[in-house]
């Protein structure tokens, strides 16, 4: 710090800007409050109690803000890159998918069939293989009715055994020898003893019943504990899932259970030995599969499940920048595929194009209303207030009515012979219909601002100009004009940002040339239900307005915005 | 949570199938449909008899069957059901089930059997297309045109073809900006036999034929995305001819007494009905219950037809369809399901667009964007 610089000490006396300063220079030892504390300490301390004070008052607002506003959208952004449902749907699939080569021509080995056989039994039980198929379907099409499919045909693949297993003994379709079997006895009494208040007693294997049946048991606990908490019966009386009876037929054909003595020995030892005779009649999961649907013989099911198998996903960003996930890579969309990239640019485009017309027609209004005698001024502002306090929908449906082939404005121009009847000018479901009625509807966003910052400049100056010899022209733009940028800027970021996420104008006039990207957000949160993808757009539009705010700030400095005198 | 919930419901279904009248039931129910004139025929064919049997009911509704999917599904996340009943197409009642989000119903169980004893299932036949949905009516979606636009001396159009004919009716088309419907349509003028279209269309190359074929008319085609457009186009004389819901073109045609006449063919038939949002607590479960049993009857539904031009769900409903309650004109003519209107018909299908409405979408937005 140069004594320059310390100027103001020597002038002022001291302030308590100065005297921090002067704490600063450490050659001078530090300047001592009155209880002989540093100044620089004590002074801290009252800042801070009154910054808290300070927060605590907007407290209340922030913590609005917070959970009303920027929770959500950070929880709807954060859909964008969410994928769980597939793991979470199909866990030992994608287990077992670990080692596939997604990019290889191949259908994948007979665990993976397997695996997908018990995924697939449990999630349609708990009926959410069609939500899995839904969301494989945005990714591969026909995945939707694939899983509809899969999630009634299952069924078929363990019923081979289940009905096998009942012809030998009615007893396999029974609740209660199928709880003995594998229940925990303690578990057995307590659910015996249950009355039917509070919770049921959670369901326990029995210690030794794993090791021998450990697919089996493992399939019957998870169909227990279902039973239980989802569906509020007693295992004790529900036929177990043909699942169950697919695990203990690979149970037996795998394990040796002739050293089992526990209870329902017998029954089970009997299955053993039909399991082991050649007329015991078995299906591979991989036939099974394909009886359902031939598609999933193909390798294209197992590349997107594999390909959106972690619990994070860039998909739903590369989908909305018109490109898609493939083995290889990130990989452009087909020509005929791509769309959003052209619809960000028009949003841009048409934006710019709107916010200029906004300008155009909105800075004569303002110089007007600042500058007329106070009642004329007063009559002007309401005329530009009447639209604004008008319904939106009904100023874009008036447009309609103008600007259509039939409307007003065609009407008159073949009425006075500027248009022939059979070439009326076609005007909307187009851009330009997009432009007027948007033009029109963020008028007065552009208007108020301008309006506000004009209405504090001294007309003396502009006087003082032309006293000095400038003519109309150079003292508007020398001197006027500088002064009221404040208020184009101000107006200019309103209207850019409230059009590049307009909706409902373009929807209504805009056809499909004038269209913006907001539509397609709609469409995917509200019809196609890919609200991934939606995310995903609206996160890139939201980081385009912030960037060009960023680049604003910097070329125009954002200080020099005035929302008001 | 969700699936407690499922329990609750289903147990609840059993006790309100049971005994009804002992249940506690909720006494306001929440509405949901479509707004305007079919929203007005629920209201005047059940819902007002509904609440005049128990006065100490009231019913709102909420115009939102629009985005009752996206709502649902939000409302469920959110873990606050609002609505009781909500009435949608039946292919947003098949998403609506996929998701998890509408409830399966027992519909013999739930539904009152037809006067002569036949069960629900078998009065309402193939039309119940999901687990979750129980039909209402049946409509279509198929064209009108302006009669006095027809150029003189041709005839006036009356096959689906004649849209894609732009010299012998030159004018502006109104289509859905939306690929369903317009690709079947697009295929079948363009020698694909009505029994192969799907076919064809699940083919890159059927799915660009039936763009290229659209591609000869899209410069005349204004898209709508509301089904009051059409008939609004129509009225202001902006286009010759457009598709549109049919009821919607009756209206046009019988209330509005517009110069507007139908062309029957090659009409799409779909559904609507309602879905039980899944999750809803005893008490409103019961009441909503009871509300749809007495409002999907053989008569309620009958009555519904003498508002609007929609057919009713029903076998047993047909026969008692009657006149229009204000014009005072037989309702039969205009249903779409008379056989004279009926010659030449499509059934959406659910399926096929289930599985490749995200594919298709995605290439015909990007080619209407094209120009």
């Amino acid at each position: 710090m140069t004594d320059a610089a310390t100027e103001p000490d020597k002038i002022t006396g001291p302030t308590p800007d100065n005297a921090l300063r002067a704490a600063d220079r450490a050659d001078e030892g530090p300047v001592l409050a009155a209880d002989g504390t540093p100044l620089k300490q004590s002074l801290n301390r009252a800042l801070r109690a009154q910054k808290l004070r300070a927060l605590a008052l907007i407290a209340p607002l922030l913590i609005f803000v917070l959970v009303s506003f920027i929770a959500p959208i950070g929880d709807m952004l954060f859909r964008s890159v969410e994928n769980q449902i597939v793991s979470e749907t199909l866990p030992r699939t994608v287990r077992a998918l670990a080692d596939y080569d997604a990019a290889s021509e191949e259908v994948p080995s007979d665990e993976v069939f397997e695996a997908a056989y018990y995924d697939l039994f449990y999630a349609a039980e708990r009926k959410e293989h069609t939500r899995l198929g839904s969301r494989l379907n945005y990714e591969m099409t026909g995945a939707s009715s694939m899983f509809r499919k899969s999630g009634r045909g299952v069924d078929d693949i363990g019923e081979v055994y289940q009905d096998q297993f009942e012809d030998l003994d009615a007893n396999w379709d029974e609740a209660r020898p199928w709880a003995e079997l594998m229940g925990d006895p303690d578990w057995i009494a307590a659910q015996e003893a249950w009355d039917g208040e509070g919770d049921m007693p959670e369901f326990e294997l029995r210690s030794d019943i794993a090791e021998v049946l450990p697919r089996a048991a493992n399939s019957y606990e998870i169909f227990a504990r279902y039973m239980q908490s989802e569906e509020g019966d007693s295992p004790l009386e529900e036929e177990p899932w043909s699942v169950v009876h697919t695990a203990l037929y690979q149970d037996l054909s795998t394990g040796d259970v002739s050293g089992y003595d526990g209870p329902r020995a017998e029954m089970l030892q009997a299955a053993d030995e039909l399991v082991a005779t050649p007329e015991f009649e078995t299906i591979s999961f991989r036939d099974g599969f394909e009886e359902i649907d031939e598609d999933w013989v193909e390798p294209e099911i197992w590349r997107t499940i594999k390909t959106y198998s972690p619990a994070f996903t860039s998909g739903y960003f590369l989908n909305s920048v018109d490109m898609q996930k493939t083995p290889d890579g990130p990989a452009l969309r087909d020509e005929d595929e791509r769309i959003y990239g052209l619809l960000f640019q028009r949003t841009m485009f048409m934006s710019l194009v709107i916010t200029f017309s906004c300008i155009l027609l909105g800075y004569p209004i303002a110089y007007l209303l600042s500058n007329l005698p106070s009642s004329k001024a007063n009559l002007l502002m309401i005329l530009v207030l009447l639209p604004f306090w008008t319904s939106l929908l009904v100023r874009t449906s008036a447009w309609k009515v103008m600007l259509q082939q039939q409307g007003v404005i065609n009407d008159v121009l073949v009425w006075l012979g500027m248009v022939a009847d059979d070439g009326r000018l076609v005007m909307i479901n187009n851009q330009f219909g997009t432009i007027v009625a948007m033009t029109h509807i963020l008028l007065p966003f552009m208007i108020l601002p301008m309006y506000s910052v004009m209405s504090t400049i001294p007309p003396s100056y502009v006087r003082a100009a032309k006293s000095l010899g400038a003519t109309n022209w150079t003292s508007f733009w020398r001197v006027y004009f500088p002064q009221s940028v404040p208020g184009i800027g101000a107006g200019s970021i309103l209207v850019f940002i409230l059009s590049i996420g307009y909706y409902i104008t373009p929807e209504i006039v805009g056809g499909t040339s004038g269209i913006f990207i907001s539509n397609r957000i709609a469409y995917h949160i509200s019809s196609s239900l890919n609200w991934g993808l939606a995310a995903a757009l609206g996160t890139i539009l939201l980081v385009v307005v912030l960037a060009l705010y960023w680049a604003y700030d910097r070329i125009v400095g954002i200080d020099n915005v005035k929302l008001g005198g | 949570m969700n699936l407690t919930k499922t329990l609750l419901a289903t147990s609840a279904l059993t006790v309100a199938a049971v005994g009804a009248s002992a249940q506690e039931m909720a006494d306001s129910m929440t509405l949901v449909s479509w707004g305007g004139a079919y929203q007005n025929s629920q209201q005047k064919a059940y819902v007002e008899p509904y609440l005049e049997m128990h006065p100490e009911v009231s019913a709102s509704w909420d115009e939102s069957s629009n985005e009752a999917v996206a709502k649902l599904r939000a409302m469920n996340e959110a873990g606050n059901i609002t609505w009781d009943l909500v009435d949608v197409v039946a292919a947003d009642a098949i998403r609506l089930c996929d998701e998890g989000l509408a409830m399966e119903v027992d519909h013999d169980e739930i539904l009152a059997d037809a006067p002569d004893g036949t069960s629900a299932s078998d009065d309402f036949g193939d039309l119940i297309v999901s687990d979750c949905f129980i039909p209402q009516i049946a409509y279509s979606t198929t064209f009108g045109y302006r009669t006095d636009m027809v150029p003189e001396g041709v005839e006036a159009p009356n096959d689906i073809c004649d849209v894609f004919d732009l010299e012998t009716y030159p004018g502006k088309r109104s289509l859905e900006q939306r690929p369903i419907n317009n690709m079947e349509w697009a295929l079948l003028c363009d020698g694909v036999a009505k029994d192969d279209v799907y076919d064809v269309l699940e083919t890159d190359e059927g799915q660009d034929r039936a763009l290229a074929k659209l591609d000869t008319i899209k410069d005349e085609v204004i898209w709508w995305s509301a089904g009051a457009d059409t008939p609004q186009l129509l009225a202001d004389g902006e286009i010759f001819m457009g598709s549109t819901y049919n009821g919607r073109l009756f209206s046009v045609i019988e209330e509005q007494d517009q110069p507007v006449a139908m062309m029957w063919d090659a009409q799409v038939f779909d559904l609507d009905g309602w879905i039980i949002p899944e999750g809803l607590p005893e008490d409103r479960l019961a009441r909503v219950l009871d509300f749809l049993e007495f409002a999907t009857d053989t008569q309620r539904l009958a009555d519904q037809a003498a508002y609007i031009s929609y057919g009713p769900a029903r076998v047993s409903s047909a026969p008692l369809v009657g006149e229009h309650a204000e014009l005072g004109i037989p309702m039969g003519p205009h249903m779409p399901t008379n056989p004279e209107n009926a010659q030449n018909t499509f059934v959406y299908n659910y399926e096929f667009w289930a599985d490749y409405r995200d594919d298709i979408d995605a290439k015909f937005q990007a080619w209407l964007a094209r120009n």
